[in-house]
């Protein structure tokens, strides 16, 4: 079985994708991990690299700066309206590599699967993973599988870590926020933790709400060729924009102020807030970015958001102040004016 | 959103606003307690005090069900969740109270506690069912709104014949709160709290009604607007209150006609009635024992209880020597006036109830509030 100095190891039966599910030997370093490798995630993510078969990918290194960005998804549930663990495991980090303005270029994904996960689920999660890295144009190059007994995993844990280079003159940080500069939003605000949690078990509601998981490095790639001095970059994820904008506040040492009738939010996802007493500033985003920028880059750059289908939605919501204490405030849609704190602890609901 | 935005109208909100501005006497002041938790989140979320007058202070009562619970109730939850195969189950604030010790019945979890957070109580009659080898108990708190679900429970849990379900009674009333913070020698006798009016409570009053409000309007002469947990409610309250107060009236007004009758919702009160009976007393975070304040569990359904079952010793746990829960929820102190406000205590690590709850005012100014450096309304004032 082995052609042109290649062992292809002479499986006794095929990996049963249908009915199968995941053993301790796919983990095992034996023949059937390599099995798994070969006929599902090689087969899914098929590239020059993975085809050599090596413990890690070799690529030439590039001229100027580079990025690294690592992020672990331990999602439940696994499947979601608009995406899955492994259409967001791609996106989380080739967002996390976009928001300094770079151009992602590889992945590494690591698995870590617990004994008896259903192998026709873990087929669909690396399809979609092989599908949303197409799509994005970001070859998954190398990885790595664990197995683990089970009860002691939920299923599937992804991280996934990338590397991309930053175009030259493009200086994008959380420490960039001046008094004066806007703050934009690419959309609408909340639906990814709303569509996960209209599925969580004892919550379940019926919502449209699709999860917003999208790589983003296409629209920050056409914002920064109009602005390219954009002075930061984020993806609101865990704990929301609230938690994003107070993180940027507290690095740039700078307070802001939110106009809470500028926030795009779709009211599906208000009204869910509303009845489960969350707030969505708070709440999980997968496909949308906060821009900070000076005054004068903020039309052209709304307008480019704007004209980009993952930036229909582009608003601008606030400004930077000044602020010795790094409050990020709100102007309410009442008249009134309040802090718009970080996260404590887990958005627990509230009880009457 | 419709029937929300409503509520939350900008515009209508400078009009009474403009009202207020122009019907509050400026050679005096308001002290306006608002009972719910529900109002001092509101208040503080929407920032209504920008739009209110110097002279109109807004004086945050006890009633926020977390805040108010003692910690040897808690402490009494920890150690039921701590028993081997069972499970605990609460509404999310409860979970993160601090005991004394710093445990809470999150540590108690991270600690192989099976306690598990619901959004009803229909969720933890539905837990027992599908775990009959294991006791699972209701830690059932809050005020005249929660208790009907918690009856609801009971009911069901009997009529499936689970033996595995009880409840852990923690029900108080308000009436007897309210009553109780009128009575005190600080309001009463030492016009340490000024109080002129309450804003009475939404959720509350859709259930009991607008009638057991008569009695301290009528016996202590404080007007109360009943108003509903929307900032437009609120300020409208405000308003009619503050007009009561200048005619020199007391009576019960309701401001939240939308949802409240004066009879209240009887089917819910004859459910409350067939299952639960009133304690003698029962302590409150920062009131002390306030006579016929809260429900047990009849003799009837004492199988459901888990005060029958599992022999609940009572605990008395002292507060933190700094903390100031205990003035703050009888409006003798604002936040603020707490010296391990922001600094000892936050959300991240409450040492106060007050500061657990959303609704709890220490939470609502922290959160909410804590840009405005000198507190726009204090006690010394007078």
């Amino acid at each position: 079985m082995s052609s042109a100095g290649k062992i292809r190891p002479g499986y006794t039966r095929s990996l049963d994708l249908k009915n199968g599910c995941v053993e301790m030997a796919h983990g095992s370093g034996g023949r059937a991990m390599a099995q798994l490798i070969d006929q599902l995630f090689l087969a899914a993510f098929d590239n020059e690299f993975l085809r050599k078969m090596n413990d890690q990918a070799c690529f030439q290194s590039f001229n100027g700066r580079m990025v690294m960005s690592t992020d672990s998804h331990v999602v439940t549930p696994l499947f979601f309206p608009g995406g899955n663990i492994g259409s967001l495991s791609v996106h989380g980090t080739i967002n996390d590599i976009a928001m300094s303005g770079a151009k992602p270029c590889y992945l590494a994904a690591s698995f870590i699967l617990e004994e008896g996960f259903p192998l026709a689920d873990l087929k669909r999660i690396v399809d979609s993973m092989a599908q949303a890295a197409q799509a994005a144009q970001v070859p998954i190059v190398t990885g790595d599988t664990k197995v683990v007994e089970k009860g002691s995993g939920d299923g599937v844990f992804i991280t996934t870590t990338g590397i991309g280079t930053v175009p030259d003159g493009i200086n994008i940080s959380g420490e960039n926020a001046r008094p004066g500069d806007k703050i934009l939003v690419s959309g609408t605000l909340g639906d990814h933790g709303i569509a996960i949690l209209s599925l969580r078990e004892n919550l379940s509601f019926h919502t449209s709400i699709q999860s917003d998981t999208a790589a983003l490095h296409d629209l920050v790639a056409c914002m920064i060729a109009v602005a390219p001095n954009i002075h930061v970059l984020r993806d609101p994820t865990r704990g929301g924009i609230a938690t994003t904008l107070n993180e940027i506040a507290l690095q740039s040492s700078v307070g802001m102020m939110l106009y809470e009738n500028k926030l795009p939010i779709r009211e599906p996802v208000s009204a869910a807030c509303e009845f489960l007493g969350l707030d969505p500033l708070y709440i999980a985003n997968e496909g949308k970015l906060v821009a900070i920028c000076a005054p004068a880059d903020a039309g052209k750059l709304l307008r480019a958001m704007q004209v980009h289908p993952l930036g229909e939605n582009a608003a601008l919501i606030g400004e930077v102040i000044e602020d010795t204490h790094c409050f990020v405030q709100m102007q309410t849609r009442f008249g009134g004016k309040r802090v718009v704190d970080w996260l404590s602890g887990e958005q627990l609901p509230r009880i009457c | 959103m419709k029937y929300i935005d409503e509520f939350r109208d900008g515009d209508l909100a400078q009009k009474i606003a403009a009202n207020i501005a122009s019907e509050a006497d400026p050679r005096r002041n308001y002290h306006l307690m608002e009972f719910c938790g529900g109002h001092t989140h509101a208040i503080s979320r929407y920032g209504i005090v920008d739009l209110l007058p110097d002279n109109v202070h807004m004086i945050h009562g006890p009633g926020c069900p977390v805040c108010v619970l003692p910690v040897g109730r808690v402490e009494n939850a920890i150690q039921l969740a701590r028993i081997p195969g069972l499970i605990l189950c609460s509404y999310g604030d409860m979970l993160r109270i601090p005991t004394a010790n710093g445990m809470s019945l999150l540590r108690a979890k991270a600690q192989s506690a099976d306690v598990r957070m619901v959004y009803s109580s229909a969720d933890a009659v539905k837990i027992a069912q599908e775990n009959p080898q294991h006791q699972v108990v209701f830690f059932a708190i809050g005020f005249e709104t929660t208790t009907p679900p918690t009856a609801v429970a009971i009911k069901q849990a009997q009529a499936l014949g689970l033996n595995n379900f009880t409840v852990f009674c923690n029900h108080v009333l308000t009436p007897s709160a309210i009553s109780h913070i009128l009575q005190s020698p600080e309001v009463r006798q030492l016009g340490l709290v000024p109080l002129d009016g309450f804003i009475g409570p939404a959720h509350v009053s859709t259930v009991i009604g607008s009638q057991p409000y008569e009695y301290f309007a009528e016996e202590f002469q404080k007007p109360v607007v009943i108003a509903g947990f929307e900032p437009l409610d609120v300020m409208q309250a405000i308003l009619m209150l503050i007009r009561q107060i200048n005619e020199g009236r007391a009576e019960v007004e309701n401001e939240f006609t939308r949802a409240v009758l004066p009879t209240g919702n009887i089917k819910a009160q004859l459910l409350v009635a067939e299952v639960f009976e009133l304690r003698r007393t029962f302590e409150w975070r920062g009131l002390g024992l306030v006579p016929y304040s809260a429900l047990k569990i009849k003799s009837d359904y004492a199988d459901f209880d888990a005060e029958q079952r599992f022999q609940i010793p009572v605990v008395s746990i002292a507060d933190n020597k700094a903390c100031e829960c205990g003035a703050i929820l009888r409006g003798v102190k604002q936040p603020q006036d707490c010296k391990i406000f922001g600094t000892a205590c936050t959300p991240e690590n409450p040492i106060g109830s007050c500061m657990v709850s959303s609704e709890g005012a220490c939470a609502a100014y922290y959160s909410y509030g804590r840009f405005r450096e000198k507190p726009h309304a204090t006690m010394k004032e007078n």
